[in-house]
């Protein structure tokens, strides 16, 4: 056997950063901002770990950690979700902040992080929102109706590329909310939009479209969400580059909808 | 003591079938007069609840995220298999079982695995009805590719996030359940305890994880759809929440815990960057369909830039010690490979644990456009983390843990030995032997929720009477007292250590001693030292912050504290395993070429352990693997 030498230890290269951070005890109290030293940061250490050391510090303190949501730590989950520098998940391309690393920013920067800030998702504690208006806008009508059991062969419904590489662009959403985040008006039309092209756009989807559109667009705006005003922040900040070209499509879905006489679900008069 | 799965005996091919004509059935009318807990809303707890949903029972779900959409199944990259034989390449359900057991290392039982292979295709033609867009080819048929341990080409895929849109569907069926009225769903609430009435399950205790109110929710059978264990090795590709604790709760009011002992670690993962860091990134399997494994042949240039050295100054490894399957060996070969050249001192990067998966070929072949196509994703990712552009040069991976294929033990319906107990998924033992091959978790995950649990838990529900049990029955009241008084007990250490520090300490204690190598004096010794971090941990652990409302850190305690008592199951079990099979390899039995030596005679059985009380040794229950279709053979893929 070959003699063994001493394997390089991980590299140290340490930065100091200034972090003014949004605290807030629960959704009815007013928050504020409080200031915190992020000490011996490497580049390597993605956003979430940096927190996660001055979490670390701020427990040894005896002081309350800084809040936040996070789970898969590798952009996917759509778990994670903060507003970094006034941009939601910090402004790097296609890069939710779990995925963020701290080589994007210098040693001594200041950097500002707060929660998602939109009406339809209300401030819990810290950096937690409640983001479960998305999940109302889905049990809406984001599905297929089939049943387990008794469905065709996969191959019985052909696909055309075309058709299923523009489902699986829209079908990407990962759920996170930074498009509502970003949108002046708060509105989820990227993340409705996206559903509903995903569906708009298979043979299995078209039988329910008009239903579909038109019942989670009601969600939408029950929700509190606004509307769609050609801002494109929300695909600017989206994790997954979602293209706004979703949002015009299902403003055509609900367009074609209102011309559908058996929709059932709406009157033109309800819009 | 020796226990029955109850599998069916005769013909394995028709096993399912003539089990599934037998089971008792439950008449619709009566169906909504049951209640169902559904713990996790991962694949299998997902796909289950809206079943179980559809055919009309009351269903009650929970997940300790904010959303049932972000189960870490939504992570797994590469594919879900199926014996639909779609590229005529000789594929077939005895071909896709065969393929499961051998890779499982003939540790498990062999008529769940036949039914897994049955159901498979089912699978496939859901997820196409329910809108999960998978790859196509020009014709608009489904497309297929390689997975490692199978010579045919069954994984179906959705680029690289095929967890993500499987799950999607699952989602959605499940919210078109919750608009039904059938579900209701329970977020950011953690399963804390199992309530038992008269020896059967009839509740959990949760804690609202944003209030904090601790409370029992009563019904007619559970399902735990939890997940798996490996966190308990801190540096894991599993999301940070992933816990053993639902299980663990169960274990402790008696459910059996079958094979703790196996562990998957998978071989391509973004090497770690620093102590710091506990998730770890995995770059999908798939990759190794088109990216070739190798490492400097000469210790002194594993620091050059791979560029510079000559392709006749490489060693591919996995070509080199296994030309049947290359570089698509299963994960157990091909990770022990990669760390037996890394402690070779030939391993790459930070802290020369890593090795290349290089693309160079596969780009000069297919051109860049097509990998971009394949794997764009995951190389962004990988560009993401490590600020390294793989299309220019090689990924740097190394083993990191991933899966769990023990679990608690259940028998052939799903149903573990407390009756009205049902485990799904990863977290239950049931079909991936001592290792799992690459896309059949997400096969696995499906198939127990959508077409095996509606069936088998009727023939339960049919046998028992809607239950009288309520949130006022004192073994809920109980239940609730023990978990309000355990939290007080996390808080009033009030200690000088952080729950961050106490997890890496187990973890890595664990990582190296009971990960990819496991040998009798590491385990010995690992169990000595457990005990010892697990008191420092109730005298001197550091918890801020209250019992009500948001406090992450105490739902981190409680989990690590769980963490601490199984770890020590964990070794208990590997140590007594004296034989190495897949995922669970000890040093004292290999053949001469390293490859793990089984000992059939000794340790052909699941071992199922039982709770004994605290401080008391568990009691190791023994099923019997028998095989009637295959023969018992050496695992090889040379």
């Amino acid at each position: 056997m070959r003699p063994r030498k001493q394997a390089a230890p991980f590299e140290r290269r340490n930065m100091t950063l200034k972090l003014i951070v949004w605290r807030q005890k629960n959704p009815d109290e007013k928050g504020q901002f409080e200031t915190y030293t992020a000490r011996n940061i490497t580049p390597d250490h993605s956003f979430l770990e940096m927190l996660d050391v001055v979490n670390e510090e701020l427990i040894r303190e005896g002081k309350n950690p800084i809040a936040f949501d996070h789970d898969c730590r590798e952009g996917i989950c759509g778990m994670c979700s903060m507003v970094v520098n006034g941009i939601a998940h910090g402004g790097h391309e296609r890069t939710t902040v779990c995925q963020l690393h701290m080589r994007k920013f210098k040693n001594g920067d200041t950097i500002y992080i707060e929660p998602w800030r939109a009406r339809a998702f209300p401030i819990l504690f810290d950096l937690v929102t409640d983001r479960s208006a998305l999940d109302k806008i889905i049990e809406a009508g984001g599905y297929i109706s089939c049943h387990t059991g008794g469905v065709p062969d996969g191959n019985d419904i052909l696909i055309s590329k075309t058709a299923g590489d523009y489902a699986m662009d829209a079908a990407q959403c990962i759920g996170c909310g930074a498009c509502v985040a970003a949108c002046p008006n708060g509105a989820a039309m990227l993340f409705t939009g996206a559903k509903v092209s995903h569906f708009a756009a298979l043979p299995q989807g078209q039988v329910e479209a008009p239903e579909r559109v038109a019942a989670m667009v009601k969600a939408m705006q029950e929700c509190g969400f606004g509307n769609c005003s050609n801002h494109y922040e929300c695909e600017a900040v989206c994790p997954k580059g979602i293209h706004t070209k979703f949002i015009s499509r299902m403003n055509r879905e609900f367009l074609k909808a209102l011309f559908k006489e058996n929709t059932g679900t709406f009157t033109p008069s309800e819009k | 003591m020796i226990i029955d799965g109850k599998a069916p005996t005769g013909p394995i091919e028709t096993s399912w079938d003539r089990c599934r004509s037998s089971l008792k059935l439950v008449n619709p009318a009566n169906k909504r007069k049951y209640r169902i807990l559904v713990v996790g809303t991962g694949l299998a707890g997902a796909s289950a609840a809206a079943s179980l949903g559809e055919l009309g029972y009351n269903v009650e779900v929970f997940c300790y995220q904010d959303s049932p959409r972000r189960a870490h199944c939504i992570a797994a990259q590469g594919g879900i298999n199926a014996a639909k034989n779609y590229p005529n390449d000789g594929d077939s359900v005895f071909r896709l079982f065969y393929d499961t057991i051998k890779g499982g290392d003939f540790r498990a039982r062999e008529a769940d695995v036949w039914r897994l292979a049955q159901v498979s295709n089912s699978i496939i033609d859901q997820c196409v009805a329910q809108g999960v867009p998978f790859a196509r080819d020009y014709a608009g048929y489904l497309d297929n590719r390689s997975f490692g341990g199978a010579q045919v080409s069954r994984t179906f895929y959705a680029r690289g996030q095929t967890g993500q849109q499987l799950l999607m569907g699952a989602y959605s069926a499940l919210m078109r359940q919750v608009r039904a009225g059938t579900v209701k769903v329970f977020p950011r609430t953690e399963m804390l305890d199992l309530i038992v009435v008269n020896g059967e399950a009839k509740g959990i205790t949760l804690r609202d994880l944003l209030t904090g109110e601790v409370r029992a929710h009563t019904g007619d059978a559970v399902l735990l759809c939890t997940g798996g264990y490996v966190n308990v090795f801190h540096l894991s590709t599993n999301a940070m929440g992933c816990n053993v604790t639902a299980i663990w709760k169960a274990y402790k009011k008696g459910a059996y815990f079958a094979n703790p002992c196996y562990t998957q670690i998978h071989p391509t993962c973004v090497p770690q960057t620093g102590e710091y860091q506990s998730k770890l990134t995995l770059m999908s399997e798939s990759l190794r369909n088109d990216g070739r494994c190798w490492v400097p042949l000469k210790q002194e240039d594993k620091d050059k830039a791979p560029e510079k050295i000559h392709e006749t100054e490489r060693d591919y490894f996995l070509e080199r010690k296994y030309p049947g399957y290359g570089n698509l060996a299963p994960r157990d070969i091909a990770s022990r490979a990669a760390k037996e050249v890394c402690d070779d001192n030939r391993g790459v990067g930070p802290a020369g644990r890593g090795v290349y998966l290089d693309f160079k070929d596969a780009i000069q072949r297919l051109g860049e456009n097509v990998l971009r196509d394949r794997f764009g994703n995951l190389f962004e990712m990988y560009e993401r983390i490590t600020d390294e552009n793989p299309y220019k040069t090689p990924m740097r991976i190394y083993p990191a843990p991933h899966y769990s294929m023990g679990g608690l033990w259940v028998d052939y319906n799903l149903m573990s030995n407390i009756p009205g107990l049902f485990v799904l998924g990863e977290a239950n033992f049931s079909v991936h032997g001592a290792n799992r091959l690459g896309a059949s978790a997400l096969m696995q995950g499906l198939a127990d929720g959508y077409f095996i649990i509606p069936y088998t838990i009727a023939d339960y529900l049919a046998h028992t009477k809607p239950t009288s049990v309520t949130p006022e029955h004192q073994e809920c009241v109980k239940s609730v007292m023990e978990v309000k008084a355990s939290l007080r007990r996390l808080l009033s250490v009030n200690g000088r250590r952080t729950v961050t520090e106490f997890r890496r300490e187990l973890g890595m204690l664990m990582w190296h001693s009971a990960g990819m190598l496991r040998s009798n004096k590491s385990l010995s010794e690992t169990l000595a030292t457990i005990p010892k971090i697990r008191e420092e941990f109730w005298q001197n652990v550091k918890i801020s912050g209250s019992e009500t409302g948001l406090n992450q850190q105490l739902e981190n305690a409680g989990r690590v504290a769980d963490f601490m008592e199984f770890a020590e199951l964990l070794c208990v079990d590997a140590l007594h395993r004296d034989e190495s099979c897949g995922g669970h390899f000890r040093v004292e039995h290999q053949y001469e070429d390293g490859e793990a030596r089984r000992n059939d005679a000794q340790f052909c059985y699941s071992a199922a352990w039982e709770h004994k009380g605290p401080g008391t040794e568990p009691e190791l229950h023994q099923e019997p693997l028998r095989f009637t279709s295959v023969h018992l053979a050496v695992r090889s893929y040379k």
